[in-house]
């Protein structure tokens, strides 16, 4: 079905010019597309759609402040579709008196169009313009936007200018114009918008690592290092912070688990109670044997209670819990103390009356226990009940894995933290607004 | 549906028209427009060498656009202050016109979308809403007719100075308000990737595969 005429146009093809300043030879590689196109020797910038190349500006470049790491007229692959480097600039931005620079350079395809890489401080972005409106957020703070489905949090509104142009663009591009520029971040994408009379143009940039851009272009050496956190850069730590706090949950979860299942399957059983007195003021043999008892089931662990009525006193306690067949002995002692009163910072107290020890691993068996009170010459007369109950959990080693599960999430969530407070820190909102609510 | 409509009046080539609604077309051959009336053709003007352009689209190139496939018959070429942009007449398989516009590979497909209520003049900003489709103007452009070619489904040759509005929608939808008649015509579509139309019989560019 072609209607291919008799004068079919010919296949466009890069063409060389030269420059109406200084005569130098000029390469067009976008076709008709250049709408302005830059000499690189006398830095003339002539009108393309012009038959003669009409010079619309004339500037002085500062040389050897701006090295172009990928040359014009390289060629790279960016999402599987080769484009062409054909112009670059410097944009620059003032914040307080500052000077922020950054350089973008302009890749073309004849049939997929224009591209853009922006590289600040070894910070890479690539970047093309919406197909689609972004929304604004109404009554948000920091200002919001849609697209997509996603929201962008505004980060910083500019007057960026253009200081310094080379090769060809597909608008009309002066040295010294400026618009003004607001850039919205969802690391690691980044929405623009450019503003001028009468137009809008919004572009997303997707953060690009140097080495991909190396490798893109297939660029000698190694990219110069990403210096700082840059405004849409993908945080590495949050990432991090996320899945430690999955993990978290997991062992969180499995250690309640564990928890309530050793409960249930501690049998508790009280294995033997006593009660006593010991009069301090007595002298004397104060040590005493128990009545034997049986402690039952396999080895497990056994928990003595001693409850005093201790009150601004204290008693030690030696105990030794023996095994009445093999004579086998756990010794240990345990101080019980309770004073309290009131001081110039109102009421304290400090110790128990009561107190609980486990003895681990005691094998079952018959055993009693020998009981040996000491306590300061006036201390007066102290009533204690001991209480032996075998196989109780203990609840303190939970603590301490839940103490030990914890620290590394709180490390690395502060670490995310502090990465979103140093991107956030250049922004017009240098104050950390949510860390990952997103 | 494919149809011979005789002879240009002016150089006596024959010419065929791909679409039976196609109102004008352009000689092949002497680059007369020619206008299609009950009995003839008649030559109401003739077309100044085109500039040259780089859309990848041609007469004749061919696509798919929502299940239904097209060709692209004829084309307005505008010029703005920052090039020339194209709008391409298609005519999709089951018979209705369609516009494919590319300015510098930035590609939209739209429809005429007579019946709706329009501003007398927009700024950038302003909000309208079509079939509940919420369109905020983006761009307010500038043109001048440079040149027509092929077959289009109403006259146009003759035209000067035109004002477009663009308007886009959250969601990609596009709309163009068509200022150059007296009564502005609006176009509704969307904003398309150039792989998603998947198109054939492009033109070739020197060093580019």
């Amino acid at each position: 079905m072609s209607t291919g005429g008799p004068t079919p146009p010919g296949k466009p093809q890069a063409h060389a010019l030269n420059c109406p300043g200084c005569g130098a030879a000029l390469t067009v590689r976008s076709f008709n597309n250049a709408v302005t196109i830059v000499c690189d020797s006398c830095h003339s910038i002539l009108d393309a759609k012009d038959p003669n190349l009409k010079i619309l500006q004339q500037f002085k470049a500062a040389t050897g402040k701006d090295r172009l790491v990928i040359p014009l007229g390289t060629r790279g692959k960016i999402r599987g579709i080769d484009y062409e480097v054909i112009g670059f600039e410097r944009r620059t931005i003032h914040v307080e008196g500052v000077a922020y620079s950054w350089h973008e350079y302009v890749l073309f395809n004849p049939y997929k169009g224009f591209r853009y890489l922006t590289e600040y401080d070894g910070h890479w972005n690539d970047c093309s313009t919406l197909k689609a409106l972004p929304e604004i957020v109404s009554f948000s703070s920091p200002p919001k936007v849609k697209y997509l489905g996603e929201t962008y949090k505004h980060f910083q509104t500019a007057r960026a200018s253009t200081s310094f142009v080379l090769g060809e663009f597909p608008w009309q591009v002066r040295v010294g114009e400026s618009v003004e520029v607001s850039d919205y971040v969802s690391p690691p994408r980044v929405l623009s918008s450019e503003q001028t009379g009468n137009e809008v143009i919004w572009s997303m940039g997707e953060y690009m690592l140097g080495k991909d851009v190396w490798k893109a272009f297939r660029l000698p050496g190694s990219p110069p290092v990403a210096v700082g956190v840059y405004e849409n850069q993908p945080s590495p730590r949050s990432g991090e912070a996320k899945s430690i706090w999955r993990t978290f949950a997991f062992f969180l979860l499995a250690l309640v688990i564990l928890m309530i299942g050793f409960d249930l399957a501690a049998s508790k059983d009280q294995v033997f109670t006593g009660y006593y007195r010991f009069d301090s003021n007595k002298r004397g043999e104060a040590s005493f044997v128990t009545d034997d008892f049986e402690v039952k089931g396999h080895a497990s662990n056994v928990e003595l209670t001693t409850s005093t009525d201790v009150n601004n006193r204290w008693i030690y306690l030696n105990y030794a819990l023996i095994n009445e067949a093999t004579g086998q002995a756990f010794d240990f002692g345990r101080e019980v103390s309770y004073y309290h009163g009131y001081d110039s910072d109102g009421s304290w107290s400090e110790g128990s009356a009561n107190d609980t020890v486990a003895v681990p691993r005691v094998p079952p068996g018959r055993y009693y226990l020998r009981v040996e009170p000491e306590g300061d010459v006036g201390n007066g007369t102290t009533y204690y009940t001991i209480t032996i109950k075998r196989d109780v959990p203990q609840y303190s080693f939970y603590g301490i894995a839940l103490g030990a599960l914890l620290l590394p999430a709180i490390v690395f969530s502060w670490r995310a933290l502090s990465f979103e407070h140093l991107r956030w820190a250049e922004s017009d909102h240098p104050v950390i607004t949510s860390g990952d609510d997103e | 549906m494919t149809q011979p409509a005789g002879t240009c009046p002016n150089c006596g080539a024959k010419i065929v028209f791909q679409w039976s609604s196609s109102v004008q077309t352009t000689c092949e051959y002497c680059k007369s427009i020619l206008v299609r009336t009950d009995v003839d053709l008649k030559k109401v003007g003739e077309v100044a060498d085109l500039p040259p352009d780089s859309s990848p689209i041609q007469i004749a190139t061919e696509g798919n656009y929502n299940h239904r496939s097209f060709v692209a018959i004829g084309r307005i070429i505008y010029e703005y202050e920052q090039g020339n942009w194209n709008e391409w007449h298609l005519m999709l398989t089951d018979g209705t016109s369609g516009w494919l516009s590319d300015a510098q590979d930035e590609y939209a497909v739209s429809f005429t979308a007579p019946g709706r209520k329009l501003p007398d003049s927009c700024r950038v900003g302003d909000r309208f809403v079509w079939d509940n489709v919420g369109y905020e103007v983006t761009t307010i452009t500038k043109a001048h007719y440079r040149g027509v070619q092929g077959e289009l489904p109403f006259q146009y040759w003759d035209k000067n100075d035109v004002v477009f509005a663009d308007l886009r929608s959250p969601s990609g939808k596009f709309a163009t308000i068509d200022y150059s008649d007296e009564q502005p015509a609006l176009y509704l579509g969307e904003s398309v990737e150039f792989e998603a139309l998947n198109l054939k019989n492009l033109r070739a560019f020197e060093g580019w595969s």
